[in-house]
């Protein structure tokens, strides 16, 4: 069996045509996190200290819609949230609406370890970080110019929309084109490890939707929908959020296997096929050692890695890979 | 089958010693509520108007950890939550963090209704209520509540607001024994039509003396609220243990995958949270009635349409 890791950058219309300016910076974070994360899992660290320095990477990066990159809120604002759960006893810890702190996971973590409460949220949380001593910065930090665009183009076409939709550069206000898929996802970050103890863990974080409301809040932080982890499996969600909620993704992904007996791959893909196409994508680790990277949207920014030496880094899904050795599956 | 109904008003350490000035309100109130939601169930309302409601009057009952009567934050404040759901659908809405609005399960019905997304809170919440019923913070705080934090704060320590002090022990120990108005808990409501549609709402001010910004279980769907074509489900109790053991997520998916009647799934769901965590009412979509709790005792009712009708607190077959 050993050890196994599995993260995401973010499911959503990813267009084939990506420039390679935008898509090498996230594959090398991907990669990055990956070393970090397998070398972390190789010297025997907690499943649940690796997905939270996987996530917290994945937070720094500005490419991910998490921690700096998040996208706005219809004010221009940043409402970051997230959850981290440990498996073997059930605990987790989440935060929604923090601004000022560098790492959302790291605070859930501390909200799960130095309360007797499971979710503090908006200027509760903000209070709490500081208490905790935990790094924060002028909201300022967290915002780029590619995140003003989005919310921009967002706004013009009055619509809500996940963060990869593409800028669309050279074209006059009057030419631009609405995504190709409206109904892409946030790029959302997430992290699920088994330890070589067969401990498992998740970790969860994101900005939310491009133009969500003030004060709108999430799958990520609400265990069952975007993050769940018990003794059989650990599961990270992405993408759009308001589905997630309503189908319980993360928790279902468990119960099938629970009650059904189903091997990991085929709960992942049966509760991924549920949801509207184009919604939703996850990364999923089980007690056996299982490793599913699922979506059924365009593409999901993904990465995973095992002790017995398999490794996978992508974007799109062949057809071909569904069916084979791999561990994505593309729906 | 048919049309059924049922609500609760908490779960938690109730003691059968409760005074009667205590206790006759609540049931008054339950009471009321039977009669609210069955008439507008046999008048063919949909479950969605009908718990809707129902919780509205256990929000405006001062006598319920909901709307008006909610309990308070550590600093005095009342930061409530809501959250509905229609089962048919999976449309859901919630809300977190709100202290001005009269009835906070109307504004999550809002947020369903009227926006792209499921769940506000806090500052986007109260700005998104503008027009909504509201109220000066101070409408929903009472005597009963402030006495309450000042007992939690001496305890210190964070409990289920049903916990029953006992006499003779020390402060450090537990709280003071006391027979103020200090005892109160969630409200919710289950109910399927007489369509076969599943809706379910709760209702909280959450825990006395919690953090500032904590949310419980309540607006989380799947876990304090959930409803699908199976079954429709409000939970009370130990907000972080529903949370964690995903209860009424969990109900429904032994139903569906496990095949189990209501009864037994909700059984099985509340038997594994630990003791004195949690309590719920449920309703199937054939019509089954079940509230089961594993703390002392639980306020609830239920209706149906063949005329079983029952308002208790304790039972001699509580978990």
């Amino acid at each position: 069996m050993g050890w196994a890791l599995a993260l995401h950058g973010g499911a959503g219309d990813i267009p084939r045509s990506l420039p390679t300016e935008r898509r090498e910076p996230r594959l090398a974070t991907l990669r990055r996190c990956l070393d970090l994360g397998a070398a972390a899992l190789r010297a025997g660290r907690p499943a649940l200290d690796v997905v939270e320095l996987v996530v917290r990477e994945l937070e720094d990066c500005p490419h991910f819609n998490a921690g700096r990159g998040s996208v706005l809120t219809a004010d221009g604002t940043v409402e970051m949230e997230a959850a981290v759960m440990e498996g073997a006893t059930l605990r987790c810890g989440a935060v929604s609406g923090v601004s000022t702190v560098v790492n959302p996971v790291s605070l859930a973590r501390l909200v799960m370890e130095k309360t007797p409460h499971i979710y503090l949220a908006f200027h509760g949380a903000e209070t709490f970080a500081r208490e905790q001593g935990v790094e924060t910065k002028d909201p300022s930090h967290f915002i780029t110019k590619d995140n003003i665009e989005r919310l921009r183009q967002a706004k013009e076409a009055n619509r809500v929309q996940i963060d990869y939709t593409q800028p669309m550069k050279g074209q006059s206000p009057q030419e631009t084109k609405a995504p190709v898929d409206d109904n892409s996802q946030t790029g959302t970050v997430g992290c699920v490890a088994i330890d070589a103890a067969g401990n498992l863990a998740t970790a969860t974080s994101t900005g939310g939707l491009v133009n969500k409301m003030p004060g709108r809040i999430g799958d990520t932080p609400l265990v069952g929908a975007g993050t769940y982890a018990n003794a059989i499996c650990a599961v990270s969600a992405t993408g759009k959020g308001e589905e997630i909620i309503r189908r319980t993704v993360a928790r279902d992904v468990a119960a099938l296997m629970e009650h059904c007996g189903l091997p990991l791959r085929d709960a992942a893909a049966r509760v991924v096929a549920g949801t509207p196409r184009g919604t939703t994508g996850l990364v999923a680790v089980s007690g056996a050692g299982e490793v599913c990277m699922a979506h059924n949207t365009t593409g999901m920014f993904r990465a995973c890695a095992t002790e017995g030496g398999y490794a996978e880094v992508g974007i799109w899904t062949d057809e071909a890979d569904g069916n084979g050795a791999s561990v994505s599956i593309g729906l | 089958m048919g049309w059924a109904l049922a609500v609760q008003g908490g779960a938690g350490g109730i003691s059968p010693s409760m005074p009667p000035e205590l206790r006759e309100p609540r049931l008054a109130t339950l009471r009321r509520c039977l009669d609210l939601g069955g008439a507008a169930l046999r008048a063919g309302r949909p479950a969605l108007d009908v718990v809707e409601l129902v919780v509205r009057e256990l929000e405006n009952c001062p006598h319920f950890n909901a709307g008006r009567g909610s309990v308070l934050t550590t600093d005095g404040t009342v930061e409530m939550e809501a959250c509905i759901m229609e089962g048919r659908t999976l449309r859901c809405g919630a809300v977190a963090g709100v202290s001005t609005v009269v009835n906070p399960v109307s504004l999550a019905r809002v947020v369903m209704e009227k926006t792209p997304h499921v769940f506000l809170a806090f500052n986007g919440a109260e700005a998104f209520a503008r027009g909504l019923d509201t109220k000066d913070a101070r409408y929903f705080i009472t005597d009963a509540s402030i006495e309450r934090l000042r007992q939690e704060k001496e305890a210190s320590k964070v409990q289920l607001d049903y916990t029953q002090p006992t006499k003779g022990q020390s402060p450090q120990e537990t709280p003071p024994p006391t027979d103020g108005n200090s005892r109160i808990g969630t409200v919710g409501c289950v109910a399927v039509d007489s369509a076969g549609s599943l809706a379910a709402a709760t209702s909280t001010g959450g825990y006395p003396n919690k953090m500032i910004g904590r949310i419980g279980d309540t607006p989380i769907v799947g876990a304090g609220t959930y409803a699908n074509t199976l079954c429709a489900v409000s939970v009370t109790g130990r907000g972080e243990q529903v949370i964690r053991h995903t209860v009424a997520h969990d109900v429904a998916a032994l139903m569906e995958h496990l095949g189990l009647p209501l009864r037994d799934a909700a059984a099985r769901v509340v038997a594994s949270a630990p003791r004195g965590s949690a309590g719920l009412v449920a309703v199937s979509a054939e019509g089954e009635v079940c509230m089961v709790y594993n703390t002392p005792g639980m306020f609830r009712a239920c209706i149906t349409e063949n005329g079983h009708t029952e308002v208790g607190i304790w039972a001699d077959t509580g978990l």
